[in-house]
């Protein structure tokens, strides 16, 4: 009697395994382990034309000026320049020649009140004045707009690790990784040094008008 | 062979890739194959990550919507007006201390052209939602001659 009772109230398991199989099947088949990857970057706050006061003028030798067109092709200082170039030509711009200040195809230098960077290079460290400038067409391709902004923030990393090797004989990426304060500080003193400065032009009403004019023809 | 422990071992398995799964919340109407770029990062913390997808319609609807690129956004197309409701329906169903945090992910076609692009920044701006990322994929690093 007893014995009967206690074989009634096994479950037969052997099939377990199989529902367990197909449940992980399906959870493997769905599963998409995809890692977002992208550049991040920050908008300027939006300005009200009409409201907007005129920038104050910038000197033309303080800007390197990109220009997008809708055949894709750019523009960089008045000259013809393919993507392969442009960080070259960045990179030269933003470190620029401190010891040639005559020259005016590079910017000018100033020296500015900054705790991070008086902290290592003392009150008389001099930084450029470098503006990058970016406009494109509505027509350009997205793909060329992501590789110019790609390739001139590897332009400002390049600078900055040179300028961290110069300095500290370690690169800016090693010192912005490290936990360690003293590196923190030193990272801040090159940022402070070269400072990202990619301008964006304001998109214009007149490329849309004309845009839309085409449109209907 | 013993293979009382095979269950066992499933399970485990099994547990792993259902804690793991995280299903795919809306549905793209849209096709983007995403540009290629090397200064790419990471983005962290998906939960305050809000997606706006640009690309042609796929092929089922390009025959309502045509092949010109469009927004999405949530599972819906819509046009770039739409963005400020879009920003603060994001915006009340995130905590408020993690407003400041929130990304918004621009997963564009490479193929688009930049006066779509152009408008929905534009409006983002307008709409004080200041911090974007340009989905992009990996691409290997050339060495760099330092």
């Amino acid at each position: 009697m007893g014995r009967r009772a206690r074989e009634s109230q096994e479950i037969n398991a052997g099939s377990m395994a199989d529902i367990a199989f197909l449940l992980l099947i399906f959870f493997l088949v769905t599963t998409t382990m995809d890692t977002d990857t992208g550049l991040t970057r920050v908008l300027p706050p939006y300005i009200d034309e009409k409201t907007q006061e005129p920038p104050p003028p910038v000197n033309a030798r303080n800007v390197f000026v990109v220009l997008a067109n809708a055949n894709d092709n750019m523009l960089v200082e008045d000259e013809y320049m393919q993507i392969e170039d442009l960080k070259d030509a960045a990179k030269e711009f933003i470190i620029g020649r401190p010891n040639d200040l005559a020259n005016e195809k590079f910017p000018d230098f100033k020296k500015v009140e900054d705790p991070d960077l008086i902290k290592y290079f003392g009150a008389n460290q001099m930084i450029s004045k470098q503006i990058i400038s970016l406009q494109n067409d509505r027509g350009t391709s997205y793909d060329l707009y992501v590789q110019i902004q790609d390739q001139l923030a590897i332009a400002y990393r390049e600078a900055r690790d040179e300028m961290s090797v110069e300095k500290f004989g370690v690169s800016y990426t090693e010192l912005s990784k490290s936990d360690k304060e003293e590196d923190k500080d030193k990272a801040a003193a090159i940022k402070a040094l070269i400072p990202q400065r990619i301008s964006e032009a304001e998109p214009k009403d007149i490329d849309q008008a004309r845009i839309a004019a085409g449109r209907s023809n | 062979m013993s293979t009382a422990s095979l269950p066992d071992i499933v399970f485990m398995l099994l547990f792993f890739f259902m804690v793991t799964t995280v299903m795919r919340e809306t549905s793209l109407k849209v096709v983007h194959v995403l540009p290629k770029a090397q200064d790419v990062a990471k983005l962290e913390r998906k939960s305050l990550v809000a997606y706006i997808h640009i690309g042609p319609p796929i092929k089922a609807l390009q025959s309502i919507y045509g092949t010109e690129p469009r927004v999405q956004l949530d599972d819906a197309f819509a046009s770039t007006k739409d963005i400020p409701t879009f920003v603060e329906k994001v915006k009340s169903e995130t905590n408020e201390q993690e407003v400041p945090m929130l990304t918004y992910s621009l997963k564009v076609d490479a193929e688009a052209k930049m006066g779509i692009v152009t408008d929905v920044k534009q409006e983002l701006r307008k709409a004080n939602a200041l911090k974007i990322n340009y989905s992009c994929i990996r691409k290997e690093q050339k060495k760099s001659g330092i």
